[in-house]
C-alpha cells in the first residue's frame, strides 16, 4: 500500500462504502455524535460540561462519567449482537445480508467492546463511585490518575468507534490470533485499531488500579481494619491487584504483535522463527484472569446487594474474602484451559483442567454464602434484588458447563463451538452484567438523590432474564449438534431454528434495554416522589449512606471512626446513625484539571496516527504526553480549601433533611 | 505507634523531616504497585525471550553474535549509576542540595553512557547483518533490550526534570518524595539489567 508523508495510509477509500450496511453505521455514528454535540451547543451547555464534569477530578463524577460511558457502549455491542444474531436466523444456505468480512468485524468489535469498552468501565465506574465511600474516605488516594485514567479509557473506546467511520475494525475476534492477524493475512488497519485501543485503555485501566490499591490499603476511615472493610472493597482489591498482574499480559502480546505488522520482526510469524503459541500463552495469561477481573467486583456488589435487601448480616463475610482471595490466585493457573487442542502435553491438559475444576470451588462456596445470607432473612424484592436472584440461579448453570469444558477430552469436542458461546456468556451475562445492573439500581439514588422507577426497573428485568435464557439455551444444543463459532452462514437445515429462537431471544433483550432507557427517562420525570436526600432509601448497612445524596465534594465533614464491619448498620442499631459535630474544620480537595481530557486526546490522536502511519502526528502526540508531564510537574498550586462555613452551610442543609426523613417515618 | 513504624522500602527521609515521610508513604506505595506492574512486563519479555532463544531461523546465534565484553562494560557503568545515586540519596536524607545535584548529575552521565553503549552494541550488530528482522530470536533480544533502554532514557530525562526542580524548588516535599521513586525506579531498572545479563549474555558465552 503506497503512503504519503502528510496522511500516511489514509485516504479517501477509508470512508466505508465497501457496504451499505457499514456506511449505514458509520452514518449513525457521525450523525448521532453530531447531535449530541449540536444538542450541548444549542443547550450552551459547554462551560458548564468542562467545569462541572470533564475537568474535575471528583471521584464520585469521574465514576459517573465511567458508567455513561459504558451505557454507550453496551448499547454499541448490543447493536453488534442484534446483528450477528439477525445474520445467522436467515443465513442458511444463504448468504444473509452481511459479507463474511463484515460479519468478522462484527463479532470482532461486539467481544472487544463488550468486554474492554462495556464491562471494564462499568465495574471501574461503580467501583469509583462506591469504594472511597465505603471506605469512609474523603477521595482516591491519586485524584489526577484518576481523571487521566477516565479519559485513556474513553479515548481506546473512541478509537473502536473511530474505525467503523475511517477505515474498518479487526476481523481477528476480541483474542487477535496470529498468524491470522499478522501483516500478510490482515492487511488492513483493522488489527491495528484493535491494538491500539486496548494498548491506550490498558495504560488507563493500570492507572485505576494502582489508585484503588492505594486507596483501599492507605485511604482507610480511621480504626477501619482489612478485615472490617464492606465485601465490595475486597473484590475490588482483588480485582485491581489482577490488574497489576495480569495486564502486562495484554500489552506484550499486543505490543509484540503491532511490532510484527510495523517492523516486519518475527514473533508470532509462521516464518523467522516466529513462535504462535507464546501469543496464546501470553495473551490467556492475561486473558483468563481478566474474566475474573471483571466478575469479582460484580461478587462484591451481590455481596452487598443481598445482605441489604434480606435485612440481614452478609452470611460467612471471612469466608468469602477468602474465597475471592482464592479466586485471584487460582486465576493464574488455568489459563491454558483456552487452547487444550493446540498440541500441549496430556499431563499439562491434565493439569490445567484440574485447576479449572478447583477454582470451581471457592466460586460455590460464594453460592452457598449468597443462599445462606437469603434463607430466614426478611426478603424484600426491589431490582437490585430480583438481579441478584437471576444472578445465581442462571450462574449455577453456567458454572456447570464450565466444568464440563474444563475436562479435556470434552473439550476436544466442544472447543470453538457455540457451546463455549453459551458457556461465556452464561457466566458473564448474569455474573457481570446483571451484578451491574443491580449496582446501577442499588446505588443510582445515592449517586442522584432519587431512585429509578420499579415498574420499568421490572420489566426490564423480566425481558433481560427470558431473552438470555432464550438467546443462550440453543447455542449450548448447536454446540452439541456440532455448529462452529464466528460462522457468517452454514447450511445444516436443521440447525435453523435454534438461530432463529435465540434471534427471538436477543429481541426481547432489545426490549429489556428499551425498557431501561424509558426508565431512565421516567425517573429522571418522576424524582420529586422518589427523593430521599438524606442519603439511606434502602436501609443500607455500610458508610456509603452515611452521607447525603449526592454526596457533598468532599464525602465526609468528618472521617467516621469505626471498629466493626457494617459500621453505618451497628451505628443505627446502637441508636446513633448520625454523629454531628458543631464545628467544622476546613478541608482541602484538588482543583479542576483539564488534564484528563488533554491526555486522552494526545492518546486518541497517538492511536490514531500509528494506525494510518501518520508519523509527524504521531511525534506530535508523542511529544506532547512528554511536554505535558513535565509542565504539570513544575505545578504548585494543585489543590483549594473548601472552607469551614462552606461546610457548615452544606451540612446542616443536610441534616434538615434527615430530621425531616425522622420525623415522617415517626 | 505501629502505623509510623510500617515504612516501605526508599523512603528516607526521617532524618531531616518526618511529615514529609507520612506524606511519601501513600506515594511511594503506589509507586511500589506501579514497579510491581512494570516488573510483570520484563518477567513476560524475559518469557518470550526464553522460548525464542534458539529460533535463530538459519540466522546468527547469541554465541556467534555476543561481545560478553561490551556487556560487562554496560554492567559496570549501570552499577556504577546506582552507586552515585545511591549517593544523592544521602545527601537528599541530610538535606543537602549541592552534593545531591551533583550525584544525580554523575548518575545522569553513566546513564547516557549506559545507552551509548547500548546504541553502539546495535549499530555493530545491525552492521553485520543480524537486524531485529532477521529471526525471532533476535526480534525477542532487541525488543527485550529496547525495552530495558527506553526506560534508562526515561530515568535521564526524569533525572533532568529533577535538578531543574532542585533549583527552582529546593528541597520541597513534592521534590523529596520525586527524587525517592525516581531512586526506586533507577535501582528496579539496575536490577533489570543483571537479569538480562545473566539470562541473555552469560548463557550465550557459556555455550
Ligand atoms: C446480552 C446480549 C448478548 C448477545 C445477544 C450476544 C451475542 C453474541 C454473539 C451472537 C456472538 C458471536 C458468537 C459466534 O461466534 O458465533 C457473541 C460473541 C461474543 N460475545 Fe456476546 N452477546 C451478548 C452479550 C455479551 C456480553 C455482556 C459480553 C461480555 C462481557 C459478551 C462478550 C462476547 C465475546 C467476548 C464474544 C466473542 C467474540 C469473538 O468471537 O471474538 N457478549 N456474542
Ligand atoms: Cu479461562
Amino acid at each position: 500500500m503506497n503512503s504519503s508523508m502528510l496522511f500516511g495510509k489514509l485516504t479517501f477509500d477509508a470512508l466505508p462504502f465497501y457496504s451499505p450496511i457499514a456506511a449505514g453505521g458509520a452514518a449513525v455514528i457521525v450523525l448521532g455524535g453530531a447531535g449530541v454535540v449540536g444538542l450541548i451547543t444549542w443547550l450552551r451547555a459547554w462551560p458548564y460540561l468542562w467545569r462541572e464534569w470533564f475537568t474535575t477530578t471528583d471521584h464520585k463524577k469521574i465514576g459517573m462519567m465511567y458508567v455513561i460511558l459504558a451505557l454507550v457502549m453496551l448499547l454499541r455491542g448490543f447493536v453488534d449482537a442484534l446483528m450477528m444474531r439477525a445474520q445467522q436466523a436467515i443465513a442458511m444456505n444463504a448468504e444473509g445480508y452481511l459479507t463474511p468480512d463484515h460479519f468478522q468485524q462484527v463479532f470482532s468489535s461486539h467481544g472487544t467492546i463488550m468486554i474492554f469498552f462495556m464491562g471494564m468501565p462499568f465495574l471501574f465506574g461503580i467501583m469509583n463511585y462506591i469504594v472511597p465511600l465505603q471506605l469512609g474516605a474523603r477521595d482516591v488516594a491519586f485524584p489526577l490518575l484518576n481523571a487521566i485514567g477516565l479519559w485513556l479509557t474513553a479515548a481506546g473506546a473512541a478509537l473502536v468507534m473511530a474505525s467503523l467511520v475511517i477505515g474498518v475494525f479487526s476481523t481477528g475476534g476480541w483474542t487477535g490470533y496470529p498468524p491470522y492477524t499478522e501483516l500478510s493475512y490482515s492487511p488492513t488497519v483493522g488489527v491495528d485499531y484493535w491494538i491500539m485501543a486496548l494498548l491506550v485503555s490498558g495504560i488507563g485501566t493500570t492507572l485505576s488500579a494502582i489508585n484503588f490499591i492505594v486507596t483501599i490499603y492507605k485511604m482507610r476511615a480511621p480504626g477501619m481494619k482489612l478485615m472490617q472493610m464492606p465485601l465490595f472493597c475486597w473484590t475490588a482489591l482483588c480485582s485491581s491487584l489482577l490488574v497489576i498482574f495480569a495486564i502486562p499480559g495484554l500489552t506484550v502480546a499486543g505490543g509484540l504483535l503491532a511490532l510484527d505488522r510495523y517492523l516486519g520482526m518475527h514473533f508470532f510469524t509462521n516464518d523467522g522463527g516466529g513462535n504462535v503459541m507464546n501469543y496464546a500463552n501470553i495473551f490467556w495469561i492475561f486473558g483468563h484472569p481478566e474474566v475474573y477481573i471483571l466478575i469479582l467486583p460484580a461478587f462484591g456488589i451481590f455481596s452487598t446487594v443481598i445482605p441489604t435487601f434480606s435485612q440481614k448480616k452478609l452470611f460467612g463475610y471471612n469466608v468469602l474474602v477468602y474465597a475471592t482471595m482464592c479466586i485471584a490466585v487460582l486465576s493464574f493457573t488455568v489459563w491454558l484451559h483456552h487452547f487444550f487442542t493446540m498440541g500441549a502435553d496430556a499431563n499439562v491438559n491434565a493439569f490445567f483442567g484440574i485447576m479449572t475444576m478447583v477454582i470451581a470451588v471457592p466460586t460455590g462456596v460464594k453460592v452457598y454464602d449468597w443462599i445462606l445470607t437469603m434463607y430466614r432473612g426478611r426478603l424484600r424484592f426491589d431490582t437490585p434484588m430480583l438481579w441478584s436472584i437471576a444472578f445465581i440461579v442462571t450462574f449455577v448453570i453456567g458454572g456447570m458447563t464450565g466444568v464440563i469444558l474444563s475436562i479435556p477430552p470434552l473439550d476436544y469436542v466442544f472447543h470453538n463451538t457455540l457451546f463455549l458461546i453459551a458457556h461465556f456468556h452464561n457466566m458473564l451475562v448474569p455474573g457481570m452484567l446483571f451484578g451491574l445492573f443491580a449496582g446501577y439500581a442499588y446505588w443510582f439514588p445515592k449517586a442522584t438523590g432519587f431512585r429509578l422507577d420499579e415498574r420499568w426497573g421490572r420489566r426490564a428485568f423480566v425481558f433481560w432474564v427470558v431473552g438470555f435464557y432464550l438467546a443462550f439455551m440453543p447455542l449450548y444444543v448447536l454446540g452439541f449438534m456440532g455448529a462452529a463459532r464466528r460462522m457468517a452462514y452454514y447450511d445444516q437445515p436443521e440447525w435453523q431454528i435454534y438461530f432463529v429462537v435465540a434471534a427471538v431471544g436477543a429481541f426481547s433483550v432489545l426490549l429489556g434495554i428499551g425498557c431501561q432507557v424509558i426508565q431512565l427517562v421516567v425517573s429522571i420525570r418522576n424524582r420529586k416522589g422518589t427523593m430521599d436526600l438524606a442519603g439511606d432509601p434502602w436501609g443500607g448497612q455500610t458508610l456509603e449512606w452515611s452521607t447525603s445524596s449526592p454526596p457533598p465534594e468532599y464525602n465526609f465533614a468528618v472521617l467516621p471512626q469505626v471498629s466493626e464491619l457494617d459500621a453505618f448498620q451497628v451505628a443505627k442499631e446502637a441508636g446513633r446513625p448520625y454523629v454531628w459535630p458543631t464545628h467544622y474544620e476546613p478541608i482541602e480537595v484538588p482543583r479542576n484539571t483539564a488534564l484528563g481530557p488533554i491526555f486522552g486526546g494526545l492518546a486518541f490522536v497517538l492511536g490514531f496516527a500509528v494506525v494510518w502511519h501518520i508519523w509527524w502526528l504521531a511525534a506530535f502526540g508523542i511529544a506532547g504526553v512528554i511536554a505535558t508531564i513535565i509542565a504539570r510537574s513544575f505545578a504548585a498550586e494543585t489543590t483549594r480549601i473548601i472552607s469551614s462555613e462552606e461546610i457548615m452551610a452544606t451540612e446542616l442543609r443536610w441534616h434538615a433533611d434527615v430530621r425531616a426523613k425522622q420525623e415522617a417515618n415517626s | 505507634m505501629t502505623t509510623e513504624m510500617r515504612h516501605h522500602p526508599g523512603i528516607n527521609l526521617s532524618h531531616s523531616r518526618p511529615e514529609d515521610e507520612r506524606h511519601a508513604e501513600v506515594t511511594v506505595f503506589g509507586f511500589w504497585t506501579f514497579l510491581m506492574n512494570d516488573a510483570i512486563l520484563f518477567a513476560l519479555l524475559f518469557a518470550t525471550y526464553a522460548t525464542m532463544v534458539n529460533r535463530t531461523a538459519g540466522g546468527p546465534t547469541g554465541a556467534e553474535l555476543f561481545d560478553i565484553g561490551n556487556a560487562f562494560v554496560e554492567t559496570l557503568v549501570l552499577l556504577l549509576s546506582s552507586f552515585s545515586f545511591g549517593m544523592g540519596a544521602v545527601a537528599l536524607k541530610e538535606g543537602r542540595e549541592h552534593p545531591l545535584k551533583l550525584w544525580l548529575g554523575v548518575t545522569l552521565v553513566l546513564g547516557l553512557g549506559f545507552i551509548g553503549l547500548e546504541l553502539r552494541e546495535f549499530a555493530g550488530l545491525i552492521g553485520q547483518g543480524a537486524t531485529a528482522q532477521t529471526s525471532g530470536f533476535l526480534s525477542s533480544f532487541y525488543v527485550l533490550l529496547s525495552i530495558h533502554g527506553l526506560h534508562v532514557l526515561v530515568g535521564c530525562i526524569w533525572i533532568v526534570v529533577m535538578l531543574a526542580q532542585v533549583s527552582t524548588f529546593g528541597l520541597s516535599r513534592q521534590v523529596r518524595s520525586r527524587i525517592l521513586r525516581l531512586g526506586l525506579f533507577w535501582h528496579f531498572l539496575d536490577l533489570v539489567w543483571i537479569v538480562i545479563f545473566t539470562t541473555v549474555y552469560l548463557p550465550a558465552v557459556a555455550s
